[in-house]
């Protein structure tokens, strides 16, 4: 099975919680046409880690490092979300009997459904799983 | 092998009461010949009488920087012009220079310090000395030229500078062992490097006498490793006369003379006592000066004591290496509290960066202190549980080391501030 076409490559960036930080890396992306398809920031006590899947990761990478920017890539995974009730609860069901934790998860709202981020502790595993209860993933392709 | 083994290795008890007669003459001549110590006595209404014992010599007045500041150049003297052979100079950070006088036997005590320092460093008449401190006002270059002379090794006096020529001179007259700051020798071993030459394989280099300026542990292993050679720690003040003892090959400590000093170590705040190994500011009595009396001055160097006898036989009490200044101290919650502590501490963690900020506020009238520290690159995660942890982890070690509570704040790396030279890196928030 061909796992890697499941692989989302996130850009996590570490920010001081202080004015300006995420502005700063919003316009350094516009700056350099990236696009910006889901976005998430977990905050913490005085720092925060801004999560971001973004359409030429490298180039974001680069520029943002560039700045100074203290960043690294991370694999997740995006779940298409059915628009029914219970959607999420099975997500972490399926997960959670399988032993794999999530670490942790962030929506966004795709062209045809809600995509459910996941970082997870085994994302081969993770992705077998879901496929095999008839989720559906997106591909990485689809953010390009 | 020891310059003056009757000395250096005699009984605690018998240096005692060397030391003990030696005080006793001084605070007699001081309270003679000293108008101002005899004044500040009187003050602490304190006569030579009452000094009966050893331990006595805390009831004498203590003396401080602002002393010798306060009586330029040379009102505090109990030498006429006619008696000094010397004047050194010392720039202070802060307003006018302290000018130190030396009869010739000041200059002479001065001296056999040195031999025996230099004799306990494994020093001789085999060898070939570059001293690399500056001559001139600073008493660094012409205190080693001196007590190198003494125990009958050759020396190169380069002075500081010309670094080129320095180290041609090293391999050419085949340098043994050289003086200098820390930092320079470090200079000089890229130097060398860009010159195509190898201190350790292309020097006869084995021994680094080494000062003047803060310095750590990892430090001294780094120029070891590096430059194949023994560095050792010196220690010494203009006021005290200049650079006056070394640590022995045990490299355990900087052996302080008894017979020379007598050394306490206080707590900055109350002036107490602290117990042995504790750190505190050390203070000392330099038992035989003539020109310029030294009685407790508090010199504002952080260290701590070691009474016991040394793996080299030597009985005279150690200091430990300086792990910082007075005037840097903060007192949180009532507990001492040194930036230098919170730097080291830092070092050994790789998850952070050295650079750090302090900001002490008052909180609910209570003293919080909040650390500020850079996260490395390598160790950043996209968790932020991982990030917590290490925050978490820093504020134990910081406390565990520092003996009160501590925050950590996580900051990027390249945000805090950056300093050249002297750093400012606390933030004091009580005082406003
Ligand atoms: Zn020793």
């Amino acid at each position: 099975m061909e796992h890697e076409r499941y692989f989302i490559k996130q850009i996590s960036v570490f920010s001081e919680n202080r004015p300006g930080r995420l502005a700063a890396i919003a316009k350094a992306m516009e700056e350099d046409g990236i696009n910006i398809f889901a976005f998430s920031i977990a905050e913490a006590d005085g720092f925060g880690v801004v999560r971001a899947l973004v359409n030429h990761p490298d180039k974001a990478y680069r520029k943002l490092t560039g700045l100074g920017f203290v960043v690294s890539f991370t694999d997740v995974i995006g779940v298409k979300m059915r628009d029914e009730p219970g959607g999420l609860y099975e997500v972490a069901r399926i997960l959670g009997e399988a032993g794999i934790n999530i670490e942790y998860s962030y929506a966004y709202s795709g062209k045809e459904a809600a995509v459910l981020i996941l970082r997870v502790d085994n994302i081969r595993s993770a992705i077998e799983k879901i496929l095999a209860h008839g989720g559906s993933l997106m591909e990485a392709a689809a953010f390009r | 092998m020891y310059w003056d083994s009757k000395i250096e290795t005699m009984e605690r008890e018998e240096l005692e009461r060397l030391q003990y007669r030696l005080l006793k003459t001084l605070v007699y001549r001081l309270y003679s010949f000293s108008a101002f110590y005899h004044r500040r006595m009187e003050e602490a209404k304190v006569h030579p009488d009452d000094v009966k014992t050893l331990s006595d010599v805390t009831k004498l007045p203590f003396m401080f920087k602002r002393d010798l500041r306060d009586n330029y150049p040379d009102k505090l003297f109990m030498a006429t012009q006619e008696d000094l052979v010397r004047y050194h100079v010392s720039s202070g950070t802060t307003g006018k220079p302290t000018v130190v006088g030396y009869t010739a036997n000041d200059l002479e005590e001065w001296t056999v310090s040195l031999a025996r320092a230099l004799t306990s460093c494994g020093l001789g008449t085999k060898d070939v000395i570059q001293v690399s401190y500056g001559y001139g006002l600073f008493t660094g270059g012409l205190g080693l030229h001196y007590g190198a002379e003494r125990i009958g090794a050759t020396v190169i006096p380069t002075s500081v500078g010309g670094t080129e020529r320095q180290i041609e001179l090293m391999q050419d007259l085949g340098a043994t062992a050289i003086c200098c700051t820390p930092s320079y020798l470090l200079h000089m071993g890229e130097a060398a490097e860009k010159m195509g030459v190898s201190i350790k394989k292309d020097t006869k280099l084995k021994v680094g006498i080494l000062g003047a300026e803060p310095w750590t542990a990892e430090m001294r292993t780094r120029i070891q490793d590096w430059l194949g050679i023994k560095a050792y720690d010196i220690y010494g003040t203009s006021e005290l006369s200049g650079p006056l003892f070394t640590e022995c090959t045990e490299q355990n400590g900087i052996h302080i003379w008894g017979d020379f000093a007598y050394t306490e170590i206080v707590d900055p705040k109350t002036g107490e006592h602290v117990g042995d190994g504790e750190k505190g500011e050390l203070t000392m009595t330099i038992l035989k000066k003539e020109a310029l009396p030294i009685v407790r001055y508090r010199i504002g160097d952080i260290t701590g004591m070691e009474h016991e006898v040394c793996a080299c036989g030597r009985t005279h009490p150690r200091i430990t290496r300086i792990t910082g200044r007075v005037d840097d101290m903060l007192i949180i919650r009532g507990i001492n509290v040194f930036p230098s502590q919170i730097e080291h501490t830092l070092m050994g963690i790789p998850e952070v960066g050295q650079h750090f900020q302090i900001v002490v506020d008052r909180k609910h009238e209570l003293d919080a202190l909040l650390v500020r520290v850079e996260v490395k690159p390598e160790a950043f995660s996209d968790k932020i549980t991982d990030l917590m942890k290490i925050k978490e982890m820093v504020a134990h070690r910081l406390g565990a080391a520092l003996t009160v509570n501590v925050d950590v704040e996580l900051a990027e790396p390249g945000s805090l501030p950056r300093f050249e030279g002297k750093a400012k890196r606390v933030i004091d928030r009580r005082k406003m």
